[in-house]
């Protein structure tokens, strides 16, 4: 038997966490279907009258709802594996846990991230953003939402196994996501003022890269803190 | 609470609690066929959960070869002495030494040489019971060729359940794929959790062969059981937890 590289379990983890996901569509879903709802809920409730408005608030409104449905599937990151012992075996595993958790984080963001980036040029149609806007809409959330998934699996594993666990992570995490969010959706108004949106996105980078870095770390003894 | 460990099938009797806090080795002893090469060592172990003290002072040692089970009735911290012994839980005072070194300061290289089976299965409900097998065996980090793991699926009574998704089938045998990831693993030492629970009498059979072959391969095994469980040919060390 031979014993896997670092790489390998990475690829091992990911594959494992979208198997499991797309056997249980349902989940990521209802995801999907939150975030287009709660967005196009605000062109009904404002009315198209108003596109100017509409306008303005759309980067805010699609950033928002991001957010919003990020926290809806955190809960899932680890609550299966707690459950069925899986996560017993994966705290136990000789290689490092820090590599497994970031395989979960990646497999979590192309599960729960990744759609609602593809989704959001349909739903910045709505309010009417030009095409200019929608791009960098879609490339702030490109870079955006991984941080959300990282931030948002120390919020998980620290309230795994937690009577009201849902609550309480939305409470942790959401405050520490409003750098995302100002940055994410100054960028697109950056576009819309006809200013260069770089250094917004500059900023998401080194979130994102500050966040990769620390985040699985942080997870895996958060992790060994609640299976005690 | 008291604890008190009697090992009925050596000639020495050599474990007692230890509640002064003095550092106790225990077990460093020779049998008859001679030297006794310790692996796992347990000194004045304490483990306390909520407010409540399980056990304390806890002392044994374990050698390649041996085989132990750890009685009690519920309650008395079975289960938390196991997940002690892995890893899980930190223990409120005492050392384990693996080889000699803390586990806390060997971490991931002693969980290379550790299998554990808890009393939930690790198994997933959507995936088969070849998709979990070769999963579990990865993230213990062993690859697994499909061939050799439907060699060990069907060694465990499994045989033409391979590809069912694993919701479908029986508790015993969602616990037989669970036990099936021992078969694929190489660590040396098993600490296996009601390895027994839902199991029928000829899994159990089984499972008494496969504990046997473990151990006559210089294995370790802990466990814990209500049921009784006899390897034939090996000596069972009993550890009492009252």
């Amino acid at each position: 038997m031979n014993a896997l590289s670092l790489p390998e379990l990475l690829v091992l983890v990911v594959r494992r966490d979208l198997v499991l996901a797309m056997r249980r569509r349902a989940d990521v879903l209802t995801t999907l279907v939150f975030f287009v709802m709660v967005v196009s809920l605000f062109p009904l409730g404002v009315g198209k009258g108003e596109l100017t408005l509409l306008h303005r608030i759309a980067p805010g409104v699609v950033w928002v709802a991001a957010l919003l449905a990020s926290m809806l599937s955190l809960g899932r990151m680890f609550s299966a594996d707690y459950l069925d012992g899986t996560l017993e075996q994966i705290l136990l595993a000789p290689q490092s846990l820090s590599v497994l958790v970031l395989g979960k984080i990646v497999a979590h963001w192309m599960v729960s991230g990744l759609p609602l980036v593809l989704m959001a040029p349909v739903l910045g149609l709505q309010f009417g953003l030009p095409a200019d806007q929608l791009g960098v809409l879609m490339l702030a959330l490109l870079l955006g939402t991984p941080v959300l998934s990282m931030i948002g699996a120390v919020g998980a594993a620290l309230t795994l196994g937690l009577r009201g666990g849902g609550v309480l992570v939305s409470l942790l995490v959401l405050p520490l996501c409003i750098p995302v969010l100002v940055f994410g959706s100054g960028a697109v108004a950056q576009v819309a003022g006809g200013v260069t949106y770089a250094a917004h996105l500059e900023l998401l980078c080194a979130l994102l890269v500050a966040a990769a870095v620390s985040t699985p770390w942080v997870t895996a003894q958060a992790l060994r803190i609640s299976m005690e | 609470m008291d604890v008190a460990v009697k090992n009925y099938n050596y000639t020495h009797t050599f474990i007692g609690a230890h509640r002064d806090g003095t550092r106790s080795i225990i077990g460093d002893y020779f049998d008859q066929a001679g030297c006794r090469s310790v692996m796992l060592e347990v000194a004045n172990l304490c483990c306390v959960r909520g407010d409540h003290r399980l056990f304390a002072g806890l002392g044994f040692s374990l050698a390649a070869g041996e085989l132990m089970q750890v009685h009690g009735p519920n309650g008395s911290g079975k289960t938390s002495l196991l997940r002690t012994l892995c890893g899980l839980m930190a223990p409120e005072a005492g050392e384990i030494r693996w080889r000699g070194t803390d586990i806390r300061k060997l971490g991931e290289s002693y969980y290379a040489e550790l299998a554990y089976l808890g009393h939930h299965n690790a198994i997933k409900d959507e995936l088969n019971a070849l998709e979990n097998l070769r999963i579990n065996a990865g993230l213990a980090g062993n690859v697994v060729e499909d061939k050799a793991a439907l060699t060990v699926l069907r060694r465990m009574g499994l045989r033409g359940k391979e590809l069912l998704p694993v919701k479908v089938l029986s508790q015993g045998q969602r616990r037989r794929v669970a036990l099936a990831r021992l078969l694929v693993s190489n660590a040396p030492l098993w600490i296996l959790d009601e390895p027994l629970a839902a199991l029928d009498v000829g899994a159990v059979g089984m499972m008494q062969e496969l504990i046997g072959e473990h151990v006559s391969n210089q294995g370790m095994v802990i466990f814990t059981t209500h049921q009784p469980l006899q390897v034939p040919g090996v000596p069972t060390r009993d550890l009492m937890l009252s």
